[in-house]
């Protein structure tokens, strides 16, 4: 049956393909510690851990679940295979699901938000970029009007590659030239937009490593300058984590968080064979929804984030 | 901020502390800690796993030999395995051939346009090189726009062709034009793949075969997790690379990855990229990088950077300033300014050895600084060249000025002493004016 509601096959198949290696291992190894046995014991237990933490679960979230399952194992008494990967998903869903309010999101906007401001942050090469222009194919197919706004203007090339997008999907795009303050480059988007009467703008933003203060302090002033266009904005701030990131994606969130009120999150590059397990970890600690994952380079490999979807995927089924 | 690995192995060994003996049982519950605390630097699991069966084993086996404390005994053991690991001394690039022909492989944003840069820049200024470089990421939009950009920053020439879809003819035909225009170096920049897409991975085995180089880079982000190995191992069997870059570590990942490539696939990390800017590239060295995974600090790296960047007029002032215990509130505001210049003050002293623990749970507020400053500024030019002018009346004074009370007055006098007391201290040590040139290293913009 579907595993992935939201997906059509061929997006399933890919962010199957690029899952199937934790697929295979989960299955195969609870099969295996678990055949013959009557309960979980310590041994299901251990491979459990190594399943978890192999997919960059992280220790600290491994050992919520593992403790969430123990106790629930020493409630219910006798748990088989079957029952241990349903409490598996189970468990882990709760994780993301605290705070999932998005799931099976449309690319519809609140009415009452026009512009939409979405800026997007993340450190270096995670594709922020690369989302945004997938990112607004989407809502332009969705029948909005987009505008993007080039406010990376410090690493070589950045804004060409955002107008390539830009051309790409048919939307137009604000810019100034490489150097140029984003601050003022974000301003100006806004204020098309603005004129434009544009129902969505999307704001690229420099890479940047969340560990210098002075970079991150920018992105402060980015926001409060837009805030003088539109004063709500932005009303969203997109996190962009690398799916093949490991614990680091921790403190990524907590000092973006800290700059920037972060309130989505998009994890990219799941096609590989990364499995972005510390997506759960994150979730659940910051209480952050994830909103998009990113499964290629197409211009279509940009999907609305599910955690079925998600979770379904992580173990098989 | 993490708790860092060297604290948590403290803390582990204290439950070893008291014990005459390392024994199986007094043993488990400090490598379970070691282990963990490789799991949370991002050390793959199995790698993490061996290491602590070696380590134990090392444990178990010398204790019968000696009996000194156990939990020195156990902080060697695991700093000498973790360094033995990464590796020995730091190994170099092959330049031999001319043009000597280097190949970049990597997932997608894992730095390799960046670094392509870096290396030619490289090789150029420092190895008197004339080197050519080649954007042979054909796919990702803008990716040959953001070669040329470096190439001109830098001052070396980038080989593209216009609209060509073909990486392994443009490599190729660079290599020929290299030779013909006299061009002893080759740096070929390629798209970012993941190791699953067989297509990519088919093209670059493609590319190798074509040009036949010298020496094939793999550069992979020092915050990658788990799946660094698996990737690693992909590109390997594919193209038998001969070295690492690890990029990105100016951020405060642990790196662990570094770790499991070197151990999964045996091969030496040779480069590290250490910020945006063009000079931001070191050579590897195994030992610290065991010392960064381990939160024992990267200081060597730091004062070596430092020696090129700092003003060495101004830090020998300052060292003899310290040495006469002269060091004022004018130098100390100085401080404070390019600390803040510089961004955080706390990653930079946990970077000194032994700091870690100490400045934890002490809060660098950013605007902590700014009473500091006022308290400073509401001193009069002798007050700060002399700070054993500042009697009561004084205090009240200043308090009265920057909005302060006395009891802030008086507090940040204190840390002044105490400060100065602390560098004279270190002063007696040789490498105090690079330890202050580190403190006034600025931020990449």
């Amino acid at each position: 049956m579907g595993i992935f509601g939201v997906f059509n096959k061929a997006k399933k198949d890919k962010l199957d393909q690029g899952l199937s290696k934790t697929k295979e291992s989960v299955l195969q190894k609870l099969a295996r510690v678990v055949v013959g046995k009557s309960r979980v014991d310590d041994d299901v237990l251990d491979e459990l851990e190594e399943m978890l933490i192999s997919s960059d679960v992280g220790v600290e979230t491994t050992l919520k679940i593992i403790q969430r399952i123990e106790k629930r194992v020493a409630r219910d008494k006798f748990v088989n295979a079957d029952e241990l990967d349903r409490i598996l998903r189970e468990e882990i869903s709760g994780l993301l699901a605290e705070n999932q309010v998005n799931e099976g999101l449309d690319f519809e906007l609140p009415a009452d938000k026009k512009p939409y401001v979405i800026m997007v942050v993340g450190v270096n090469g995670v594709g922020k970029t690369t989302t945004i222009g997938k990112l607004a194919h989407k809502f332009k197919t969705a029948g909005k009007s987009v505008m993007l706004g080039a406010a990376d203007t410090f690493r070589a090339a950045a804004i060409e590659q955002l107008e390539i997008w830009a051309q790409r999907v048919e939307v137009p795009l604000v810019k100034q030239k490489m150097g140029s303050d984003p601050a003022s480059v974000a301003y100006d988007t806004l204020a098309s937009a603005h004129a434009a009467d544009s129902d969505v703008v999307i704001i690229d933003t420099a890479g940047r490593l969340h560990n210098k203060v002075n970079l991150m302090n920018e992105l402060s002033k980015i926001k409060k300058v837009m805030q003088k266009v539109v004063g709500d904005a932005p009303h969203e701030i997109l996190l962009v984590l690398d799916g093949s990131t490991g614990q680091n994606a921790f403190e990524q969130a907590r000092q973006f968080t800290k700059a920037t009120e972060v309130n989505a999150l998009a994890i990219t590059k799941l096609d590989g064979t990364a499995k972005g397990g510390v997506v759960i970890g994150v979730s659940d600690q910051f209480q952050i929804p994830v909103k998009y994952i990113g499964i290629g380079e197409g211009i279509d490999d940009l999907e609305p984030f599910s955690r079925t979807a998600f979770v379904d995927s992580l173990f098989g089924k | 901020m993490f708790e860092n690995l060297s604290e948590k192995l403290e803390r582990s060994f204290k439950l070893l502390k008291g014990q005459g003996q390392i024994t199986e049982i007094n043993v488990a519950e400090t490598l379970k800690e070691v282990r963990r605390a490789l799991l949370d630097a991002d050390v793959n699991f199995k790698t993490a796993k061996t290491f602590t069966e070696t380590v134990k084993e090392k444990a178990l086996g010398q204790n019968v030999l000696t009996a000194v404390k156990p939990e020195q005994m156990m902080v060697k053991i695991v700093h000498d395995e973790l360094t033995q690991l990464m590796g020995g001394a730091s190994v170099d690039i092959n330049t031999k051939g001319n043009p000597a022909v280097i190949l970049i492989a990597g997932l997608q944003g894992s730095g390799k346009t960046t670094f392509s840069g870096k290396l030619a820049s490289l090789v150029k200024n420092k190895r008197s090189k004339n080197p050519l470089l080649v954007a042979g990421d054909v796919y990702r939009p803008a990716a040959i726009n953001q070669l040329q950009v470096l190439g001109e920053q830098i001052g070396v020439p980038v080989f593209t062709q216009e609209g060509s879809k073909d990486p392994v003819k443009i490599a190729k035909d660079a290599v020929k034009e290299a030779r013909q225009k006299g061009y002893d170096l080759v740096i070929v920049d390629t798209a970012g793949r993941l190791a699953v897409d067989e297509e990519m991975m088919q093209e670059i085995t493609a590319v190798k075969k074509a040009i036949d180089p010298d020496e094939i880079l793999f550069v992979v982000d020092s915050m990658t997790g788990q799946d660094a190995v698996n990737t690693a191992k992909e590109f390997n069997d594919r193209l038998d690379f001969d070295g690492v870059v690890l990029t990105k570590l100016d951020g405060d990942t642990r790196g662990g990855a570094a770790l499991s490539i070197r151990s999964v696939v045996n091969k030496p990390i040779k480069f590290v990229g250490t910020g945006e800017k063009m000079d931001a590239l070191d050579v590897f060295h195994p030992s610290r990088m065991a010392d960064r995974i381990l939160g024992m600090g990267d200081i060597v790296s730091l004062v070596e950077r430092a020696q090129e960047q700092f003003d060495a007029d101004e830090a020998r002032k300052l060292q003899s300033k310290i040495a006469k215990n002269q060091f004022s509130f004018n130098d100390f505001l100085s401080q404070i300014q390019q600390i803040k210049k510089m961004g955080s003050l706390k990653d930079l002293a946990g970077m000194i050895p032994g700091m870690g623990k100490a400045i934890k749970n002490m809060d660098f507020d950013d605007d902590a600084f700014k009473e500091v400053e006022a308290i400073i500024f509401s001193m009069t030019p002798e007050e700060r060249e002399n700070p054993a002018v500042l009697n009561g009346s004084r205090r009240k004074r200043i308090a009265a000025g920057s909005g302060t009370s006395i009891q802030e007055v008086n507090r940040l006098i204190k840390q002044f002493e105490d400060t100065r007391k602390v560098m004279k201290m270190m002063g007696q040590g040789k490498n105090l004016s690079k330890l202050m040139a580190n403190m006034s290293m600025g931020g990449r913009r």
